[in-house]
């Protein structure tokens, strides 16, 4: 399996979806070796999965030069100067390769390199997931597997050169996409592409949802039959942290929250309007807008402009313990998103006791029925919910409830089950490929 | 010498339309006129004006033994007259035959049976004054929403000058006994109660167009000989249904027309059957027995229970309050308020918000112009505040008005309660 994030280091879900899901695919037994670009190695036994460092990976000088035209294939399609660009030379990749000492580490002895994987969403974020992909191809040949499962663009390039070599099916796990992410116009074509290309590669896919389906369907061009649904869910442990005050709540006042990333796709817009919208008619509630992103600032303007700067917090970015506190004061919670192909916080709110208000264009709205769905654009819609929730305890208790049952029935052992089902029925059957 | 009777419920509830917070105290218009309309010329077209002239043909053709009844609710004939006025008057031909029996119902097709009497009985009387006024037909059986019935229920209904009651025949208040007889409530005086059977009954609502029954297809042989069967073990067969059965619940293409075109035919070939109204059957026949139902039943879902309009947090929440209003709204003797209150207690409101299948998917979609029972509830509890809001300026109004002839009852000030009378 391969994965960009995994906790404790993790920025998003994915690293949180990829602990969940592997840890209940082991409680079946299935043997996962995980491989990431980098991870301490302190804590490396910690972990319930075998942890497979790409950055400790050893590689000679001659194994490099031999697969530089492997990788050659995979890069072409999106033009960007990268250690392992096309257009050098050997001579010259070599030569750029020894001399970034801070990328990569010789080892005289062996005779072999080591490519240290930087795994921030930083501007070399390309570079390192062509990195990472080819370090795969070695990986693949040490550690005997029968599947790959890759989650995500970053590592779907890994999945396809790692198929190379042990010519084994590759599942691609779509837990998000480019086009989530932004808007038409400023899609980043780079990943687009890469995404593209690995749909198209890969044997079967997994998507979070129906919607993220369709959006594969429509946006990618992919054929329907080898898109498998399978839902997430939420872990129920929780963290819990009494006395963590991370907001103060004045007599009777009801709390609405935002929480996110606070980015294009996320909405945090529609719910600053929202918010605005039921001020008019009830002064005593405070909207919390929990998370960073580049629309802050902008965030902040439209809400001097709004004049209700009294009423709306930010609270930046928030640690785990924090984020609980935040839901067990919450009244409600709004996810707003734009595109949303799953949306597990959602379940997080609903496992606090929080009704939720979810946008119509997310995964999630296929899982919990038992809340209030709109479409993200129509904050008229929103306010309109937000205040009746807010008005009437009656609508509250009856969603909670619902939601309580929903949530019973909502297991990551049953989303396992599912992939094992898939992992099941490629072992086996008659698929065909590379 | 078993008698077949049909009866058929007729009603469209008048649907409210997108109410949001924003227009409480800003609109008092409550109604989706746009849907109401379309939706009741849809059902003309596909199966009040087909059908009634199928039935029309029929009795025609049988030279009056051919019967059934209808049960028309106050709220459908309403939209009758605003949007497919050639659907009463097809009605009305059919009910000049002779061989046609209207019941009595609520005129608003609500639940006041449970939650006011005073109010059911004002209901009743509303809808008994509709039917002599649009048909010159006097009621005298009573079918109550949904055929929600106990023992209290037949007891007020009787009351009213009721002579029978209709309700579901299920083994909750049966028991062992068929509903194949007629009977008479343990709180009646001398009514008596009629029972749908429900096994032939839904065999032609729910189960005619069904394939994967394992009686499918049903042609009118097989059906009749079901009839058949029952001869000498009973005195009536009651087929109780929703009139949007024909060509609404069942498309036109599932044959179910041509099937009622010929089952009258077919039942008559047998010299022991006929055709009779429910209030020709009581003549006709002694009651058995007592039955006593001391809970609420009704026809719908398998619960035969009133699950589907009450019980959750929600459905409770909003029959509380707009029940709780009832004394204020006739206080005010405004009969704009009295009919937009009485409306509110349509029973379809509360089936919107029916929880009970929803998180199987499987809602009671029909028919329902809400995604979710959450979106029905914020609807209705917005057009009950906006409601609310405008029956406490009306109570503000009036008491103003009270006072102020309480002090000058001088002719001076007539002018001024005019105006006053104006809010």
């Amino acid at each position: 399996m391969y994965g960009w994030e995994f906790p404790p280091f993790i920025s998003g879900g994915l690293g949180i979806a990829c602990h969940d899901i592997t840890k209940a695919l082991i409680e079946f037994g299935v043997e996962v070796n995980f491989v990431l670009p980098n991870f301490p190695s302190n804590l490396e036994n910690k972990s319930h999965v075998n942890i497979i460092n790409s950055s400790k990976i050893k590689v000679t000088r001659t194994d490099l030069l031999e697969r530089k035209n492997s990788i050659k294939e995979f890069l072409n399609f999106y033009g960007i100067d990268t250690l392992l660009s096309p257009y050098i030379t050997e001579h010259e990749y070599l030569e750029k390769l020894e001399a970034i000492k801070d990328f990569s580490y010789f080892e005289e002895s062996t005779n072999s390199y080591q490519l240290n994987i930087n795994s921030n969403y930083g501007p070399n974020l390309l570079e390192e997931v062509s990195r990472y992909a080819f370090i795969a191809g070695f990986i693949a040949q040490k550690v005997e597997h029968d599947l790959i499962h890759v989650h995500d663009w970053m590592t779907v390039l890994a999945g396809i050169e790692a198929r190379k070599f042990s010519k084994k099916p590759l599942i691609y796990h779509v837990h998000a996409l480019e086009t989530d992410r932004s808007d038409k116009t400023a899609l980043n074509t780079n990943v687009f592409n890469i995404e593209k290309y690995g749909l198209e590669q890969a044997d079967k896919i997994i998507a979070v949802s129906y919607y993220t389906k369709n959006k594969i369907i429509e946006n990618y061009g992919i054929n329907p039959d080898k898109i498998h649904v399978v839902h997430n869910s939420v872990s129920k442990e929780k963290v819990t942290t009494l006395n963590n005050k991370i907001v103060t709540k004045k007599d009777g006042e009801k709390l609405v929250l935002f929480l996110g990333r606070v980015t294009y796709q996320k909405g945090p817009d529609y719910f600053l309007e929202a918010a605005a919208k039921v001020l008019q008619l009830d002064k005593n509630v405070q909207f919390v807008i929990a998370g960073h992103g580049d629309m802050i600032n902008k965030l902040i303007e439209r809400t001097a402009e709004l004049k209700i700067g009294n009423k709306v917090r930010f609270t930046g970015f928030l640690n785990r313990a924090e984020v609980e506190a935040l839901f067990q004061a919450a009244d409600i919670y709004v996810m707003p998103s734009v595109s949303e192909p799953f949306g597990i916080s959602g379940l997080e709110a609903a496992l606090f006791d929080v009704p939720v208000i979810l946008s119509k264009q997310s995964g999630i709205s296929e899982v919990l029925h038992n809340s209030l769905m709109v479409d993200f654009w129509d904050t008229n819609e929103l306010a309109n919910q937000i205040s009746s929730l807010l008005k009437n305890p009656a609508l509250e208790k009856q969603i909670l409830l619902g939601a309580a049952k929903e949530l019973q029935e909502s297991q990551w052992a049953n989303s396992a089950r599912k992939i094992i089902e898939l992992y099941e029925t490629i072992i086996k059957g008659t698929l065909k490929y590379a | 010498m078993p008698s077949i009777c049909f009866y058929f419920q007729v009603h469209q509830p008048k649907r409210l339309r997108k109410y949001t917070i924003f227009d409480i105290n800003n609109s008092h218009h409550y109604e989706d006129e746009t849907a109401n309309s379309q939706i009741m010329q849809k059902v003309a077209n596909k199966c009040y004006l087909p059908m009634n002239q199928i039935l029309l043909d029929l009795i025609h053709k049988h030279q009056g033994h051919f019967k059934i009844a209808f049960s028309i609710s106050g709220v459908a004939i309403e939209q009758m007259k605003l949007y497919s006025p050639e659907t009463l008057e097809s009605f009305k031909r059919l009910v000049k035959t002779g061989c046609v029996e209207l019941l009595g119902e609520t005129y608003y097709h609500s639940l006041s049976a449970v939650f006011s009497e005073t109010e059911f009985r004002r209901q009743i009387r509303k809808h008994k004054e509709l039917m002599l006024h649009e048909f010159n037909y006097e009621t005298k059986i009573f079918r109550n929403t949904e055929l929600i019935y106990n023992d209290n229920i037949a007891r007020i209904a009787e009351d009213e000058g009721f002579q029978a009651i209709i309700t579901e025949g299920t083994e909750k208040i049966l028991g062992w006994k068929s509903p194949n007889f007629v009977y008479k409530p343990v709180s009646a005086k001398n009514a008596k109660l009629l029972l749908k059977n429900y096994s032939l009954s839904d065999d032609i609502a729910f189960r005619f167009s069904n394939q994967a029954w394992n009686e499918f297809p049903l042609n009118t042989e097989k059906y009749s000989s079901w009839i058949y069967s029952l001869d000498g073990n009973a005195e009536t067969i009651n087929l109780f249904m929703d009139y949007e059965t024909f060509g609404e619940h069942q498309w036109q293409e599932t044959g179910i027309f041509e099937f009622m075109k010929v089952l009258p035919e077919r039942i008559l070939q047998h010299p022991s059957f006929s055709f009779n109204t429910p209030s020709e059957v009581i003549q006709r026949y002694e009651a058995k027995d007592f039955i006593a139902s001391p809970n609420l039943i009704s026809w719908a879902d398998t619960e035969r229970d009133l699950s589907a309009w009450m019980g959750n947090h929600i459905q409770d929440d909003s029959l509380e309050k707009i029940y709780s209003l009832e004394k204020r709204v006739y206080n005010t003797q405004n009969n704009n308020i009295i009919e937009t209150w009485e409306s509110l207690l349509t029973s379809d409101h509360f089936y919107y918000m029916c929880t009970k299948y929803f998180s199987d998917g499987d809602v009671h979609k029909y028919f329902n112009p809400y995604n979710t029972p959450y979106e029905a509830y914020i609807n209705y509890q917005n057009v009950f505040t906006d409601f609310e809001n405008r029956l406490i300026a009306l109570e503000k109004a009036n008491s103003k008005k009270a006072k102020f002839i309480a002090k000058k009852p001088s002719s001076l000030n007539t002018k001024k309660v005019l105006e006053l009378e104006k809010v």
